[in-house]
C-alpha cells in the first residue's frame, strides 16, 4: 500500500493529450502548484480542466493557458487573467461557467457514486438552458450531471504514504471533493509522513481515494490579494 | 444621500444577534465594520470558513487563510473550516440566515442580475447563483442608478439573470425598499436630504409609497 511517487513528473507521467483533469484550489489558495509546473514542462495539450478558477497570468492554470495546453475550462469564476480573456475572445479557448456550489457538488457526487444532483442554482437563468427541471415541494431544481474526470490533482498540507490527507485552513476548498472524484487521484503535500503519524480522527480525505502522493519542495503559496490592517502605533 | 459606508451602516441594522451572515464583494464587505460588538454574529465565507475575522496585521498574512474575494483575512476563535461542497450545502439548506450582495439590476418581482453584461468579458457567476437561489433572506446593496444615470430598480431586468424572485430588500444611496411578494418596490425609508419625489424619479420599476416616509437613522 505504498502510493508514494518520486515527484510531480512521475505523478503525472501518463496524463495524455485530450484528457479531463480536476485541479483543486480556490484562486491561488490550495493550488497543486508542483503538478501544474510538471504539466507545463510535459506540454500535454487539448486538456479539459475543471477548476473553480483559471489562475492568474503567471501562476496556476494561467501557466498552462499561456502554453496553449487547455482546450476547455469548466469553472465558476475566471477573472484576473488577461491571457485567458484573449484566448476566450479569439475563440481558441472554450469555457463552461458553472455556479460554484454546483461545481463543488458535482465533484462530490462523483466521489459518492451518484450520477446527478438537483440544485436550485441557475433556475430561470441561462445556466438552465437545455437542462431537465424537476419540481420538489413547489420549488424548481436543475438536474446537473456529475463530472467524469480522468485525473484529479489536489494539494494537501500533510499526507501519509497510504494517501490519507489533511488540509490546512481555507486551502481545503475544492481539494477534498476533487480528491474523491478522479479515476486516478494525485495528491501533492507539503509534508509526507509515515502511517500512524496522522490521527485517524483528523483525516479529511481517506487514502482509498488517493492513488499517488508526493512531497513538494519549496512551495511558493502565492497570495492573490494581500490585504492587511495597520497596527496602531504605540 | 448615503455614501457607501452609509449604505453598509444601514444594512448592518438588519443583522440580528446569533445570525450567520454571508457578505458579498464590494459594499457588502463594508457591513462587517458596523456590526455591534455586543452581537454574536458569524460571517460565512463561501470558500469554506465560518468565523471570518478582520484583515491580518502586516507581516501576519497567511496564504492559506483567505476569503471568497481571495483577500488575506484572519479566523476568529470558534472558527470552522470545511470544503466547498459543504459550504454550499449549508447555503442550500438555508443554515445561513442572511445574504448581502451587490447587483447591477433588480426587478420589481425580486429578480436579480449581477454577473454578466453582454458584449463584455464574462468573468463568471462564482457563488452568486447558488446564494440567490437558496438564501432565505437576501438584501441587495447597490447604487440606485447606473453610470449612465439609468435606474437599476426596474420593471424587468434587461441583463442576464442571476436568480429569480429572490431579493427581499434593497438599500441604495437614496433609500430602503422592500421587494413585495406580489411585486413592487415599497419605499420604507429615505436617505437624509432625499425627497420622495427624487426617489420616484430615479425608480423605473413599480414604486409603492404609503404615508409619511421616515428618514434613515444611522
Amino acid at each position: 500500500m505504498n502510493k508514494v511517487v518520486s515527484g510531480a513528473d512521475e505523478a503525472i507521467r501518463d496524463i495524455a493529450d485530450g484528457m479531463t483533469l480536476m485541479l483543486g484550489g480556490f484562486g491561488l489558495c490550495g493550488l497543486p502548484e508542483k503538478c501544474i509546473a510538471a504539466l507545463v514542462k510535459k506540454g500535454v495539450k487539448e486538456l479539459t480542466c475543471i477548476s473553480n478558477n483559471a489562475g492568474v497570468d503567471d501562476f496556476g492554470i494561467g501557466l498552462m493557458l499561456k502554453q496553449r495546453q487547455v482546450k476547455k475550462m469548466i469553472s465558476s469564476y475566471v477573472g484576473e487573467n488577461a491571457e485567458f480573456e484573449r484566448q476566450l475572445l479569439s475563440g481558441e479557448l472554450e469555457v463552461e461557467l458553472i455556479p460554484q456550489g454546483t461545481l463543488a457538488t458535482l465533484c462530490m457526487a462523483a466521489g459518492y457514486g451518484m450520477p446527478a444532483i438537483f440544485t436550485p442554482a441557475g433556475v430561470g437563468t441561462e445556466v438552465a438552458i437545455g437542462k431537465e427541471i424537476r419540481n420538489f415541494s413547489g420549488k424548481d431544481y436543475l438536474m446537473e450531471m456529475a463530472f467524469d474526470a480522468d485525473f484529479a490533482i489536489v494539494k494537501a498540507w500533510k499526507g501519509d504514504t497510504m494517501g490519507n490527507l489533511v488540509y490546512r485552513s481555507t486551502a481545503r476548498n475544492f481539494n477534498p471533493v476533487m480528491a474523491m472524484a478522479g479515476k486516478i487521484t494525485i495528491a501533492e503535500v507539503e509534508e509526507l509522513v509515515q502511517p500512524g503519524e496522522l490521527d485517524p480522527d483528523h483525516i479529511h480525505t481517506p487514502g482509498i481515494y488517493v492513488h499517488r502522493i508526493f512531497q513538494g519542495e519549496n512551495y511558493e503559496k502565492r497570495i492573490e490579494q494581500r490585504t492587511v490592517r495597520i497596527r496602531e502605533q504605540g | 444621500m448615503l455614501d457607501k459606508q452609509g449604505i453598509a451602516k444601514r444594512i448592518a441594522k438588519e443583522i440580528k444577534d446569533g445570525y450567520y451572515v454571508n457578505l458579498g464583494i464590494g459594499i457588502p464587505t463594508l457591513v462587517a465594520n458596523y456590526i455591534p460588538e455586543t452581537m454574536d454574529v458569524v460571517l460565512q465565507s463561501e470558500n469554506g470558513l465560518l468565523g471570518m475575522g478582520p484583515f491580518p496585521f502586516e507581516g501576519e498574512e497567511d496564504a492559506d487563510v483567505i476569503n471568497a474575494g481571495k483577500q488575506t483575512i484572519t479566523m476568529l476563535p470558534g472558527s470552522a473550516i470545511f470544503d466547498s461542497a459543504m459550504s454550499f450545502g449549508m447555503i442550500r439548506a438555508r443554515k445561513v440566515n442572511l445574504t448581502i450582495l451587490g447587483a447591477m439590476e433588480v426587478s420589481e418581482n425580486g429578480d436579480i442580475a449581477n454577473w454578466k453584461i453582454p458584449g463584455k468579458m464574462v468573468k463568471g457567476m462564482g457563488g452568486a447563483m447558488d446564494l440567490v437561489a437558496s438564501a432565505e433572506n437576501i438584501i441587495v446593496a447597490m447604487q440606485h442608478v447606473n453610470k449612465a444615470g439609468e435606474s437599476k430598480l426596474l420593471p424587468q431586468c434587461s441583463l442576464p439573470l442571476t436568480g429569480v424572485h429572490c431579493v427581499k430588500k434593497i438599500v441604495t444611496e437614496l433609500g430602503v425598499f422592500d421587494v413585495l411578494p406580489q411585486g413592487g418596490f415599497k419605499l420604507l425609508e429615505r436617505a437624509p436630504g432625499v425627497s420622495v419625489e427624487e426617489i420616484i424619479k430615479a425608480t423605473a420599476g413599480k414604486l409603492i409609497v404609503e404615508g409619511e416616509i421616515p428618514e434613515i437613522l444611522i
